[in-house]
């Protein structure tokens, strides 16, 4: 079973309805001995920083997180899902999990560049891993975000995007994926990465 | 870098599609369900279902329709039409709907806006705004009038000052439609396109003129617009998403690849 956190924002159900569309048997749950059970765990969404780890403190789900990632099983992060996992963010100045070191910053608003940043963009594979297997260098995924990530471990990078500058758009480190790009949302191939990560 | 999105529009009443679509192949062209698979399949960037049905009771019918397209296709898509509270967006958006669009519930109500951005977040609040040029005066300084229910009536507002407004409320795009330039197949109002893109710091989507692949071009490259609606230029089987991707591409605007 995959659980997916339920911390009370938006766009959940997209990924229940993609996991179901692959054939995959989900569960949106806040539930801990669910989701310490689930042979896997998404955190999906779209939502502030300061928001999702209000919400996610109240349930004690940021203990669970860091409890699953300890595990070893496989831990998937999007969008708001990728941001948290770092030390800061720099949006409403929030503490995240912490569980990398580095922070999250908001794009600059110069020459015209709009923010958020809303549409498909590229992203390039800057390394070799199973969760792009099949997948086109670069392809299109499906933004929507105002901020991005800065992890200090930069060999932990699997994926960089460009807009407006160079940014860490997906990482992978030990058991652990997370994109800032929406799968759930960016058609066949945002559906091939999702399909590589429940076979890992 | 960030690609141009092609958005095609489909209306919907009491869960059926009304124009009289030509897919070529085997689409109930009724229904939008298969019609949103159509657009999947053939690389749109994007859907917009715009709800025209005038019924609470047939309002369920859209919400069926919107789950049914959320379990098949894997894109964002927004629902307009007739949403005027917050519960109205909530329906849309728990039943698979990325993004609301609100349009002349806007105007009546501004604060729909900031009430929606504060729910779900800025990026599912999309103001559509109908927009007619008239003469410049006191009240219209920039000449382009808002207009609401169907283009109908006048409201006596600026439409660049409304966008602004809109946005500091908490809109997350604004879409452009120009009551002049829908249904010429002339091209999108290239002027006021421009001039809300330069002044709004969010995305913008131009819709109303298409008639060919040259006028997306034209209003990506000349009015800056991040997307542009589509809808009797691909319904009718004329030109395909395709096909206006491998003209925009030809012409040096950056475009999805579909895979």
């Amino acid at each position: 079973m995959i659980a997916i956190i339920d911390y009370k924002a938006g766009n959940l159900t997209s990924v229940a309805r993609a996991l179901d569309h692959l054939g995959y048997e989900n569960q949106i749950t806040d539930n801990t001995e669910t989701i310490l059970a689930a042979e896997r765990v998404i955190f999906p969404g779209v939502g502030a920083a300061k928001a999702t780890m209000g919400n996610l403190q109240k349930r004690s789900l940021d203990e669970v997180l860091i409890k699953f990632y300890e595990s070893g099983k496989p831990m998937l992060g999007i969008c708001i899902g990728i941001q948290i996992l770092f030390e800061h963010s720099e949006e409403e100045d929030t503490d995240c999990l912490g569980l990398f070191p580095g922070h999250v910053k908001k794009y600059p608003a110069h020459n015209g560049l709009k923010v958020p940043q809303i549409g498909w963009n590229e992203v390039h594979q800057v390394q070799q891993h199973k969760i792009f297997d099949g997948v086109p260098n670069p392809a299109h995924f499906y933004f929507v975000n105002s901020y991005y990530p800065v992890p200090k471990m930069v060999d932990t990078i699997i994926g960089k995007t460009t807009y407006g500058l160079e940014f860490c758009s997906a990482i992978a480190h030990n058991n652990l994926i997370a994109t800032q790009f929406h799968l759930e949302k960016s058609g066949r191939v945002g559906l091939k990465m999702l399909a590589n990560f429940l076979k890992l | 870098m960030l690609t141009k999105r092609i958005i095609p529009c489909l209306d919907v009443r009491a869960g059926k599609v009304t124009k009289g679509i030509a897919f070529k192949g085997n689409v109930d062209v009724g229904d939008p369900v298969e019609m949103a698979r159509f657009y999947y399949d053939s690389g749109a960037d994007e859907l917009v279902f715009y709800d025209i049905t005038a019924s609470n009771e047939r309002r369920d019918i859209m919400i069926d329709v919107v789950s049914a397209v959320a379990s098949e296709i894997f894109i964002p898509f927004s629902v307009g039409g007739g949403l005027r509270t917050l519960e109205d967006m909530r329906r849309v958006l728990l039943a698979g709907a990325e993004k609301v669009s609100i349009d002349s519930g806007a105007v009546r109500n501004p604060d729909i806006i900031s009430e929606g951005a504060r729910a779900f977040g800025s990026q599912c609040v999309v103001l559509s705004m109908q927009v007619k040029k008239v003469s410049k005066s006191e009240h219209i300084p920039s000449g382009y009038e808002i207009y609401i229910d169907g283009g109908r009536k006048p409201v006596g507002w600026d439409a660049l000052e409304w966008s602004v407004r809109g946005v500091d409320l908490g809109a997350g795009e604004i879409v452009v439609n120009s009551i002049d330039a829908d249904g010429t197949k002339a091209g999108y109002e290239l002027d006021l396109t421009g001039a809300i893109a330069d002044l709004v710091p969010v995305p913008v989507i131009a819709s109303g003129g298409a008639g060919n692949p040259q006028h997306l071009r034209d209003v990506f490259v000349e009015s800056n617009a991040d997307a542009a609606i589509v809808a009797s230029i691909t319904h009718y089987g004329e030109f395909t998403i395709e096909s206006i991707k491998t003209y925009l591409e030809d012409e040096g605007v950056s475009v999805r690849d579909t895979w």
